[in-house]
């Protein structure tokens, strides 16, 4: 088993993400499905900082999580703020901005 | 050839810049010219005869009559070049002398004539004008400073003929003189420009004395024919001439009685030169001035518009000229100078019809006159000296000239001659009818006017030229006929008379025959009209011959239908085409990016997870290409 | 590179130890699971831990490759905070038709589904054969070698300068310094923002006790409401109360709760005399 089965793996955690942000419509768990794709990239950084023998790729990975807290933060606000307006949290019923 | 201006010759351009000086001054004045604007309209005319007559008799002092005067460098480009200048020869002093003559007549008779009329000022400015560009005309020693003129009259033409612009039949009639004319002005051109191309010149000095192929003399020649028809309403041409007479009365005698609508006779005796090249051109004037003298003479028959029948009558008589100029070189002379004897009849004629209709509250309806000789004496004896001269009675104008050209169309020889001589032979019968049915309409029998008119004669003023006219309609022939004098005085501009030669028919036999035939004609009439009540309205049961003659043997018809109808479905074609075709492709471009950008906003869903479709699959394409790049 | 092996002596032919192989067997499909998990379970509460699994086995991973400071921040970050978060936010705006699973945009599901295999097999064919043949590096190897440029592994700060968290706190304050600074200002921002999202603005003045009282006192209602069950055969919260003339007070029971039928028309005890009555 070499490294690049780590990556492997997190392409098909990546592509998962994708798939449930595509397919949820509860705005939580699309939320939910960002994290996984974000975790994912996590995986191939540490995974490069392995390849590589150096730890910027960690550095990244530190990074990309305190970005991803902020964000979730973020999110969630912007979520609850809509719920509170709308009564819903599905991505589907927040559609007024189209034709 | 010519000799250069010298002495009073020099000073020739004030001709034409006197009258336009002062129709400037009348029409740019305005109100402030209103009180002495006719005077001087009047008055230019008047010192323009007395130099014209000075000139005349400078010119006749030359040695060979001719004086060129040149004025200016017009156009210089590289070889081409156009010189303006004028020439003074036999045949344009002829015509300078009718012009500012009759001119200063009919000018001082509209001093009267329009004295009531609120445009008279307006109406002396364009008169002036015209004067100027009918003297330019005549005098330029070019084909181009002619045209210049050529179209001058055309725009003063126009203008006179809608002077009375609120009335939408004198509108109507002002365009429809005015295309017809651009029809035979095109033709004129055309001619300038073969000169241009074949000669690089339109100077007559070099034009008139090159030797051209006869396929182009034959084209210049047939160019010049059609802008002399339609500037002398010949047929086909002819029809705008007698809708003309919705103008002011002296316009009518002026402009399209004596002198503009003889500039093709003009134009074509100055370009005797290009015609004698040309047979053909020349047997084409021949039946031309054939059926329109025929044309008119049927056409004066139906009208019951006392000066529409004297314009038909007119549109005969100029084709009488072109049959005379048409004819042959040594009938030039005999077309000149029945040219001017009609100028003098024909204005007469026109200015005692003015005199009437001034009397009948502007009426002119020959079945609401009658019984007019007692009441209008004066306008009377000069109708009567202008009919005279005009039927050909003997002694009279008409007598010499028009019986010079029936016989000069029987000497032609051959079967044209006959052709050509019966047919002015029985003009001058149908002329003779016609005019005694206006004569006896308008000055005998019955009155017929309703109550409220109160006929009277004209003041001095029209009195005056009028009486003048009528003397001139009678001894006029006689004096221009006279010992060849005018024969004689043309004949370095448009060469020598035929001298007694071989006659087809013993011209003493003709002139009493013509002589028979006019007598014939005037008491046919005379009986039909004069024995009868003619009555007030217009006869419905008529025969063919008369319905056709009342629609002016439908030209108009005819023009109507072949020309105008077309014209009218062609460009109503063009325009369903620029609309439906050309704006069609322009909004349906429009409507399609709209209606397809429509269709295409319905991609907006509004719904996020759509958007992330989109979006993975443009970053699946990214990728791929990327990588596609890369492990190629 | 040749070097960089020598001195990871115990990784031979680029291969994981084998320890390092079973875990990854174990965790990995535990971590697929876990995706999938949250990708296809209904309920969103079941999403998220199935999603605190998957970071869980993520954290795992990031022990076994020698970063032992980002698995216990993954643990506690993402798994403790983060997670608690959604599940908060999750009971906050409980459950609602956002938890159908119906598809509702047409073709939604079955290009999702494309797209995602598609780009799997795409990045993970690509990067199979970028990293053909890569080997691990030994982060926890000797530290480089003085003089030895070589052995600086491209001049990186490795673990075995003291630790881990030693090593990444040097690059952290040293080389990514000013990034780190921008992060502090983001969680800042994000923290203004965060409240600003969720703060709700009070759109009256709170009431005072002296404006309760008096609005009490105005309703022309001073005194409190009937308990239920007084002079009933029953004490159940649903039993009117009787009045004095026998009839049941509606004011007594809950508003929203039905009041028995039974107590609709119960006659008057004996010895009550209603008003109608006594005028007669």
């Amino acid at each position: 088993m070499t490294p690049t089965y780590y990556l492997v793996l997190s392409a098909a955690l990546f592509s998962i993400g994708a798939v449930g942000v595509l397919v949820r419509k509860n705005a939580i768990v699309v939320f939910m499905c960002i994290e996984l794709m974000l975790n994912a990239v996590n995986l191939s950084l540490v995974t490069f900082s392995r390849i590589n023998g150096s730890l910027d790729g960690q550095i990244m990975a530190f990074f990309v999580m305190t970005v991803a807290a902020a964000e979730v933060v973020i999110g969630l606000a912007i979520i609850m703020s809509i719920f509170r307006t709308r009564r819903s949290a599905s991505v589907d019923d927040a559609n007024l901005l189209k034709y | 050839m010519t000799t250069t201006a010298h002495g009073i010759e020099s000073a020739a351009w004030l001709l034409i810049a006197l009258p336009l000086i002062s129709g400037a001054v009348l029409l740019l004045a305005g109100k402030r010219a209103n009180k002495w604007g006719h005077l001087l309209g009047a008055l230019v005319p008047i010192v323009l005869f007395v130099y014209a007559l000075m000139l005349f008799f400078a010119v006749k002092h030359e040695h060979n009559r001719e004086v060129s005067r040149h004025l200016f460098n017009w156009i210089h480009v590289g070889r081409f070049s156009i010189d303006a200048g004028l020439l003074l020869d036999p045949l344009s002093l002829v015509f300078v002398l009718l012009i500012t003559g009759v001119g200063s007549l009919i000018h001082i008779y509209a001093v009267g004539y329009m004295s009531h009329d609120p445009g008279r000022r307006r109406f002396f400015g364009y008169f002036n004008i015209f004067v100027a560009a009918m003297l330019l005309l005549v005098l330029a020693d070019n084909y181009l400073s002619l045209y210049v003129g050529w179209e001058g009259v055309g725009v003063a033409s126009y203008l006179l003929i809608s002077f009375y612009y609120d009335r939408n039949s004198a509108a109507t009639a002002g365009n429809k003189a005015f295309f017809a004319n651009r029809v035979g002005d095109v033709g004129l051109s055309v001619a300038i420009m073969l000169m241009f191309a074949y000669l690089g010149n339109t100077s007559f000095q070099t034009v008139l004395h090159s030797h051209l192929s006869n396929g182009v003399a034959s084209a210049i020649a047939f160019m010049l024919l059609l802008g002399a028809c339609g500037k002398s309403g010949q047929f086909p041409l002819q029809t705008w001439l007698p809708d003309a007479m919705e103008g002011p009365t002296p316009v009518s005698a002026l402009i399209h009685a004596a002198t503009m609508v003889t500039a093709g006779v003009y134009l074509i005796a100055r370009s005797a030169a290009i015609f004698d090249q040309s047979q053909s051109a020349r047997t084409m004037i021949t039946i031309i001035g054939a059926i329109t003298l025929l044309y008119g003479c049927v056409s004066a028959f139906g009208q019951d518009d006392l000066k529409k029948v004297l314009a038909y009558s007119t549109v005969s008589q100029i084709g009488y000229m072109f049959l005379a100029v048409g004819l042959g070189p040594g009938v030039y002379a005999i077309g000149i100078i029945h040219l001017l004897g009609h100028g003098f009849f024909k204005a007469a004629l026109f200015l005692s019809a003015g005199s009437v209709m001034h009397a009948m509250n502007d009426r002119i309806d020959m079945r609401r006159f009658g019984g007019l000789r007692t009441v209008m004496p004066i306008t009377f004896a000069v109708f009567v000296c202008g009919y005279l001269a005009l039927i050909g009675f003997p002694l009279a104008t008409g007598f010499w000239t028009k019986d010079k050209i029936i016989e000069a169309a029987f000497d032609k020889g051959g079967t044209s001659g006959w052709i050509l001589g019966i047919a002015a032979l029985l003009g001058a019968g149908l002329t003779a009818a016609y005019m005694t049915r206006a004569l006896v309409m308008t000055f005998f029998g019955e009155k017929r006017w309703e109550d409220d008119v109160h006929p009277h004669e004209a003041p001095k003023s029209m009195t005056l030229p009028m009486i003048v006219l009528g003397a001139l309609s009678l001894v006029g022939g006689y004096l221009l006929i006279f010992g060849g004098g005018v024969q004689h005085w043309l004949t370095p501009s448009v060469g020598p008379s035929v001298e007694e030669g071989v006659h087809t028919v013993n011209p003493t036999v003709l002139s009493i025959l013509t002589l028979v035939v006019i007598a014939l004609g005037a008491y046919g009439a005379y009986a039909a009209y004069g024995r009868k009540a003619v009555p007030v309205e217009k006869p419905v049961a008529v025969s063919p011959i008369t319905r056709a003659a009342r629609k002016n043997i439908y030209a108009d018809a005819f023009n109507e239908a072949v020309l105008m109808k077309p014209g009218q479905w062609l460009s109503r074609a063009l325009v369903y085409f620029d609309n439906r075709g050309v704006d069609g492709a322009v909004t349906g471009l429009a409507a399609g990016m709209g209606g397809s950008s429509s269709r295409l906003r319905r991609m907006q869903t509004g719904f996020v997870r759509s958007y992330a479709l989109s979006m993975l699959g443009g970053t699946i394409a990214v990728v791929a290409v990327l990588l596609a790049v890369r492990f190629q | 590179m040749s070097q960089l092996l020598l001195a990871a002596g115990e990784l031979h032919n680029g291969q994981v130890p084998l320890g390092e192989a079973v875990a990854f067997w174990i965790l990995g499909p535990l971590s697929l699971a876990g995706a999938m998990g949250t990708v296809l379970l209904r309920n969103a509460v079941h999403s998220a831990l199935s999603l605190a699994g998957t970071m869980m086995c993520l954290g795992m991973f990031y022990l076994i490759e020698q970063g032992p400071f980002l698995g216990f921040v993954q643990i506690i970050v993402y798994t403790g905070a983060i997670m608690i978060l959604f599940l908060f936010v999750l009971m906050l705006v409980g459950r609602d038709s956002s938890d159908s699973l119906v598809e509702t945009l047409r073709g939604q599901r079955l290009a999702a589904a494309l797209f995602g295999i598609g780009f799997a097999l795409l990045v993970a064919l690509s990067v199979g054969r970028a990293f053909k043949g890569s080997t691990p590096a030994n982060l926890n190897g000797t530290a480089p070698t003085a003089g030895d440029p070589s052995s600086y592994a491209g001049g990186k700060v490795l673990n075995s300068n003291g630790s881990n968290v030693n090593s990444i706190a040097d690059l952290l304050f040293t080389r990514y310094l000013f990034e780190f600074e921008l992060t502090s200002a983001l969680l800042i921002v994000a923290a203004v923002g965060a409240m600003i999202l969720a703060h709700v603005e009070r759109e009256e003045p709170k009431l005072t006790q002296r404006a309760l009282a008096r609005a009490r006192i105005r309703s022309g209602r001073p005194q409190p409401l009937p308990g239920p069950g007084v002079l009933s055969s029953h004490n159940a919260i649903g039993t009117p109360a009787l009045l004095p003339d026998g009839s049941i007070s509606e004011e007594s029971v809950m508003s929203g709760l039905q009041i028995g039928s039974e107590y609709e028309n119960v006659p008057a005890l004996p010895g009550v005399i209603s008003e109608g009555e006594g005028e007669r």
